[in-house]
């Protein structure tokens, strides 16, 4: 699948938005003051930001609101709500950490879990796509949450956390991985077995329906040199996970230790999530003789 | 709303007969000229008299060599499109209720005034049977020429999709397959027409007709007949007299 730049940002600055505010929601850290405007601001801008990133793919962003009155069927739409549910339900906790008001605790522990289902809806518009075998397995909600989970205890500065969240991370990418790169070939679809023709013979492309790509190819069929795989992985795997962990682990308890480890995090998320749309195949490549099948 | 009815009265689709479709584009051209002009925002083209041409288009023919065990290559050419499928994936994703399947035909459609143009109903749909058009940032997709089947003020032979009616060698059918005793379903009965992908459980409406089985070719050469030609007459007569020159 094409990697757009507005869905990497998208998914990776909401994710991490949005795991900020459930670990201050929860009340891991609670700053007071300015500190606290800082903190929850840069989760409010992560996650705010992120949506709005997700609105410059659209063909047509001013109908936008449209997308909150199909929640029924439609993951997106879900999402739609849950992040707005979320943002709303957690402003008064921010408002009385900002200007120490001292109220319950008990909105933000439910906006916690809020946070979570939101990143949850995020995975789940992919992972639903059956005709992208890749995503559609248990494995994208369990990378989606994992990031969000390791991001937000990284800026918020939860050592054992993070470091749960770092190995989790581990465990989701390296499951999204294998699992993931024999997706396309357990289908068993062929250009033969999608067209039918398998019973007549072994079917090839003759001569292609276009002369030049289409929006199907330029969105569907997208090709990733091998050399960028074997260097974008273990950019992936180290970047978001094992590198924030050593460093978390082996530098001085710091806010700037853990802005470090959440700045490289957030090179490993990128490159993670670009791998996760770039790598992605979709069954209609086999009708123009484009996938391995 | 995006929910799909349980429930269609007709099921209107298309029945494509690969043994019969000689690849000559006339259907995906039939359908870019009459989708120009009418229903929704007009198919477009991007940069169409450069170097890098691209257009929406709601029909595309592929062409396949299909090699059989014994004997020689076949071309198959491959018309796709969409299938208006009965659990449309592409219509349940859709965020806003743009994309919907009637209930009274079958027909699966998109309301452009409601579209966003988030392209996931694209992303659903594992038949390529959608494709966001680059000017108006709207879904394009088959209507099944639904502005054609039931406009009276056409008349009653060009009610049908304009792929169909354009079709010259009738490999292209449309009909309802709710109906036993229609044209479509008994094709479909006698010559065991298919659906494309049935492991993805989107059952589609649309039917392929798979191409039929070659003639035996003759053993003997071609030639066969014309190298004892006994010449009679004029020709006889000349080809005594070069004999005798040569």
């Amino acid at each position: 699948m094409n990697p757009a730049p507005s869905v990497i940002a998208f998914t990776v600055l909401s994710g991490m938005g949005f795991g900020l505010l459930a670990f201050l929601g929860a009340g891991f850290v609670q700053p007071v003051g300015w500190l606290a405007f800082a903190h929850w601001g840069l989760g409010y801008a992560l996650a705010v930001g992120g949506l709005t990133a997700s609105t410059f793919h659209l063909g047509n962003p001013q109908r936008a609101l449209r997308a909150f009155t199909q929640w029924k069927t439609s993951w997106l739409s879900r999402e739609a709500w849950a992040a707005v549910i979320t943002l709303l339900l957690l402003a008064p906790v921010a408002l009385s950490d900002w200007l120490g008001l001292g109220w319950p605790r008990v909105i933000g522990l439910v906006g916690a879990v809020a946070c979570f289902g939101t990143v949850f809806t995020t995975s789940m518009i992919y992972a639903q796509i059956a005709a992208v075998p890749r995503w559609n397995n248990w494995t994208v909600p369990a990378m989606f949450l994992s990031f969000e989970l390791t991001g937000g205890a990284l800026l918020s500065g939860q050592t054992l956390p993070a470091l749960i969240g770092c190995a989790a991370l581990i465990g989701a990418l390296f499951a999204h991985k294998t699992k993931g790169d024999v997706a396309f070939a357990k289908r068993g679809q062929t250009l033969g077995k999608a067209t039918g023709l398998d019973v007549v013979g072994m079917a090839s492309v003759f001569e292609q329906p276009h002369t030049s790509p289409n929006y199907l190819m330029r969105e569907m069929i997208y090709v990733v040199a091998r050399k960028h795989l074997s260097r974008l992985w273990p950019i992936a795997f180290g970047a978001a996970a094992v590198v924030p962990a050593v460093l978390i682990v082996g530098l001085p308890h710091h806010p700037l230790t853990f802005s470090l480890a959440a700045l490289v995090h957030l090179t490993g998320a990128l490159a993670s999530r670009w791998l996760f749309f770039a790598q992605a195949e979709h069954v209609v490549g086999l009708y123009y003789g484009q996938r391995q099948g | 709303m995006t929910q799909l009815p349980t429930h269609t009265d007709k099921k209107l689709g298309l029945v494509i007969d690969l043994d019969t479709c000689v690849g000559c584009q006339a259907c995906v051209t039939a359908c870019k000229g009459w989708n120009d002009q009418g229903y929704g925002a007009a198919l477009s083209d991007q940069n169409p008299y450069g170097s890098d041409p691209s257009g929406t288009f709601l029909n595309r023919v592929h062409s396949y060599q299909v090699q059989p065990d014994v004997g020689a290559a076949q071309i198959v050419n491959f018309p796709r499109s969409c299938l208006h499928c009965e659990d449309a994936p592409c219509v349940t994703v859709c965020p806003t209720g743009a994309s919907y399947k009637r209930t009274e035909d079958g027909i699966v459609l998109v309301n452009e005034d409601a579209c966003i143009g988030c392209g996931l109903c694209a992303w659903a749909c594992p038949y390529g049977a959608r494709e966001l058009d680059q000017a108006a940032g709207v879904m394009k997709k088959c209507t099944l020429c639904v502005d054609r089947i039931y406009n009276e003020n056409l008349p009653e032979e060009d009610r049908e999709p304009a792929c169909v009616r354009t079709c010259p060698t009738g490999a292209r059918h449309f009909g309802d397959f709710a109906d036993p005793e229609s044209h479509v379903s008994k094709l479909v009965a006698e010559r065991g027409g298919y659906d494309l992908m049935p492991d993805l459980k989107t059952k589609p409406t649309n039917k392929y007709l798979a191409p039929r089985k070659k003639d035996v070719p003759q053993e003997a050469s071609l030639l066969a007949p014309l190298l004892d030609i006994q010449a009679t007459g004029f020709a006889g007569w000349l080809d005594k007299v070069l004999g005798k020159l040569g």
